[in-house]
């Protein structure tokens, strides 16, 4: 039983961590999530030259060679700095499509662009209707001579406003909601019949909502089976997403208890009140409970489908309820002050409040978890 | 023990709910975010105080209705079941009935009418950077020379006081006595020289609260309520009176009309949401924990009626009130899915945001309704309380 981290890791870790302490303040945050285009192409360069992209990519395309724990590791130093350049769903996402389910050519292709920095890929799967099941598909798909055009709406679309590619579900054959006949493309975003409304998000990211209308499209994997490979592929990213979630919520146990520590009323620093000290324990314990399923879930990314899928699935109810547990307390203990925008505290809270809603909140995976037996 | 209502009091709430069809639809949406001028504020306010509606719970002779607790309660209930504007509470709940019960005669012919018409926008002058909870601690200077008092020091978290003409204050006249006995409350106008405003933005975008800052403002003495460092005691009558306000249970039950609009309206596998167990047992949930509220507050109506003052079980009102607000948005946020993610704020007023309308805005009023459990002297001072003053911890 060991849970130390390689040398590599640490190294990874150390890296990151100075990297994001010198460059990326929380000022750095607000200034660049709020002017266009809402993410910084110098640190997104920066990290490809740090190794990040490349850390858990195969070396045969240009990777590392590393793999879940490197994104664990690099994923809670990002969610400590509220990193929004779009990571997972280049690497993790568009690097996972690739590796798993990507012809030799197309990981030749992508997974080297993706290892070098040279491309942001983005991953148009939620729709309207379709809430948190992936089946649940009005975009369509049709054969067209070697390949394919895409027609329908994606909604939510995260990181596509700076995205090279989009990553897009759509349905090839079968009913709205069957599980069979679900197949997964790569679109070049430039491509025409491609079109997309840009917007910011509440917790400082960008998005779009964007149709496609007979648009060209390269199928990933095999045709009507996609299901399964989206559900790999996203549970990596649950897994990397968890990791985020727990360096935010450290960063407000930390904070709120650095602030209980300074913050008098009544003659008193508030964190000698037994009802404050009792509930950031519990902050610290949800928190600390979130980690422990984080190492859970990275660790059994590689079992079986139905292990990678409860264990995802248990992650995301953890960190969903802690999330908000942690995110609510802790600015409730900052009272006025947690409220202000000025603070970095909201700001997290924001980040968690919505990490819980991406890729299927508390209640879809709970339910996930309880069907899987 | 009866809840039933009389053919009077039918009579009654069929008279307020005329009167909300006709007048409502009158009120022009300036933008697409209802309240964000003043005049978004006010017109309400005006079409009530028209009708002579603008402040039912106020004796008569300063312009109250003279309605009794079960049509009060009628009215409110119909007022949010139309959706009707909440009045701004400063002037109305807050100072006005501070000034009936405490100030002098000139103080009363010269606020309230003016309060009544919604002429004067007051702000709440309490909370300082390092007087929050602990609201006794404030250090807000204020030092008697001839008929004036100069005041010096900082309030924060002052609601909408970037609209205010008036401001009342809490400042401290003697600071060598225990912290409660050297308060005194104060009308300051803000216009006078020496006041600035700053914006505070909070998290969900909104300019809702400021800082004020007060260098070497004049007030004339003539503005002070009741007696010289006697503030405490004004201070809390009018903290009793904005709990009793919180609970907001008639709003509440709307909110939930439209929690289940929303389930109804959005789709699981195919499904509308509020057809699933998950979904629609923790909407049951929260309406059930309403309808305990609902009847709390009842009892304590019922015992206003009585003539006794609500006394510190509306602490009580507040707590529950605020955690079922900000339950509801919560589930509200739940409900929505994928479109919580935009941001509101982004999108013009004739722009519409990506997603259904009911989503639009969602997200922010989650975030920002975590201010409910803070303001108003914040909950755990409420279980506060209600330990040492009902229990007798």
């Amino acid at each position: 039983m060991d849970f130390s981290f390689t040398e590599e890791q640490t190294l990874l870790r150390n890296s990151v961590q100075k990297y994001l302490a010198d460059n990326y303040t929380f000022e750095h945050f607000k200034k660049i999530s709020r002017t266009e285009p809402g993410y910084s192409s110098k640190d997104w360069k920066q990290f490809a030259e740090l190794g990040l992209m490349a850390a858990p990519l195969p070396e045969a395309y240009g990777g590392l060679g590393g793999g879940p724990i490197d994104v664990m590791v690099l994923m809670e130093e990002f969610g400590k700095a509220l990193v929004v350049e779009p990571y997972v769903s280049t690497v993790v996402v568009g690097g996972g499509f690739f590796n798993h389910g990507g012809s030799e050519a197309q990981k030749q292709e992508w997974l080297n662009k993706i290892a070098a920095g040279e491309t942001i890929i983005a991953f148009a799967f939620a729709e309207a209707q379709g809430r948190y099941n992936f089946a649940d598909l009005t975009t369509t798909a049709k054969k067209n001579g070697s390949g394919y055009t895409i027609s329908g709406q994606k909604a939510v679309v995260l990181g596509a406003p700076w995205a090279d590619a989009l990553i897009v579900t759509a349905r090839t054959a079968g009913g709205q909601r069957d599980a069979k006949g679900v197949s997964v493309f790569v679109v070049d975003k430039k491509a025409k019949g491609v079109a997309t409304r840009d917007y910011p998000t509440i917790d400082g990211l960008h998005a779009s909502e964007v149709t496609f209308e007979n648009a060209p499209a390269t199928l990933i994997g095999t045709a009507d089976d996609g299901l399964k490979l989206i559900e790999q592929v996203t549970d990596e990213a649950i897994a990397a997403h968890a990791s985020e979630a727990v360096g935010a919520m450290r960063v407000l146990v930390n904070a709120t208890v650095e602030y209980s520590k300074t913050r008098k009323q009544f003659g008193v620093p508030i964190g000698k009140f037994q009802v404050l000290q009792h509930r950031m324990v519990d902050m610290f314990m949800n928190a600390e409970q979130s980690a422990s399923i984080t190492y859970m879930v990275t660790l059994k990314l590689g079992e079986s489908d139905v292990e990678r899928k409860k264990a995802a699935s248990a992650a995301k109810v953890q960190i969903g309820k802690a999330g908000r547990f942690v995110g609510q307390q802790a600015v409730q203990i900052h009272g006025g002050m947690g409220m202000t925008d000025e603070l970095n505290v909201g700001h997290y809270f924001k980040r968690l409040t919505m990490l819980d809603t991406l890729y299927g909140n508390v209640d879809h995976h709970l339910k996930r978890y309880a069907e899987l037996g | 023990m009866d809840v039933t209502f009389t053919p009077e009091e039918e009579k009654f709430r069929k008279e307020v709910q005329d009167f909300l069809a006709e007048n409502l639809p009158k009120l022009g949406k300036s933008s697409r975010r209802e309240f964000e001028t003043k005049e978004d504020f006010l017109g309400w306010h005006r079409i009530l105080a028209k009708k002579g509606w603008a402040a039912p719970h106020w004796p008569t002779q300063y312009g109250g209705t003279g309605w009794n607790v079960t049509q009060r309660y009628i009215y409110n209930e119909e007022s949010a079941r139309a959706e009707a504007p909440a009045l701004l509470p400063f002037g109305l709940a807050m100072v006005g009935p501070v000034i009936f019960t405490y100030g002098n005669e000139e103080q009363k012919k010269k606020f309230l009418p003016r309060i009544l018409s919604g002429e004067d926008w007051w702000c709440q002058g309490y909370s300082e950077p390092g007087a929050g909870s602990d609201l006794a601690s404030l250090k807000t200077k204020a030092v008697r020379e001839g008929d004036h008092y100069i005041v010096n020091g900082q309030k924060t978290w002052t609601t909408l006081a970037q609209f205010a003409d008036w401001i009342f204050c809490l400042v401290r006249t003697d600071a060598t006595v225990k912290q409660q006995e050297g308060i005194t409350f104060l009308l300051i106008d803000m216009k006078t020289p020496g006041i600035t405003v700053k914006p505070i933005i909070v998290l969900d975008g909104a300019h809702e609260v400021n800082e004020v800052f007060f260098d070497n403002v004049k007030v004339p003495v003539e503005n002070r309520v009741g007696e010289e460092n006697k503030g405490w005691t004004y201070a809390k009558f009018l903290l009793v009176n904005e709990r009793s306000g919180i609970a907001g249970v008639a709003r509440s039950k709307k909110a939930i009309e439209r929690l289940k609009e929303i389930g109804r309206a959005e789709m699981l596998d195919g499904k509308p949401l509020i057809a699933t167990d998950e979904f629609s047992r923790k909407i049951a949930e929260t309406e059930i924990e309403l309808n305990a509220l609902e009847y709390t507050e009842l009892r304590t109506l019922a015992q206003e009626s009585k003539g006794q003052m609500a006394g510190p079980e509306s602490s009580i009102l507040k707590i529950k009130g605020t955690e079922i607000q900000q339950r509801i948005t919560e589930l509200t946020v739940e409900a929505i899915g994928y479109y919580a993610y935009p941001y509101d704020r982004f999108f013009g007023d004739n722009e519409y945001a990506p997603g259904p309308d009911y989503a639009t805005g969602q997200a922010g009023h989650y975030f920002n309704m975590r201010k409910v459990s803070i303001f108003g002297g914040s909950n755990e001072i409420q279980r506060g309380i209600i330990a040492k003053a009902v229990l007798g911890l």
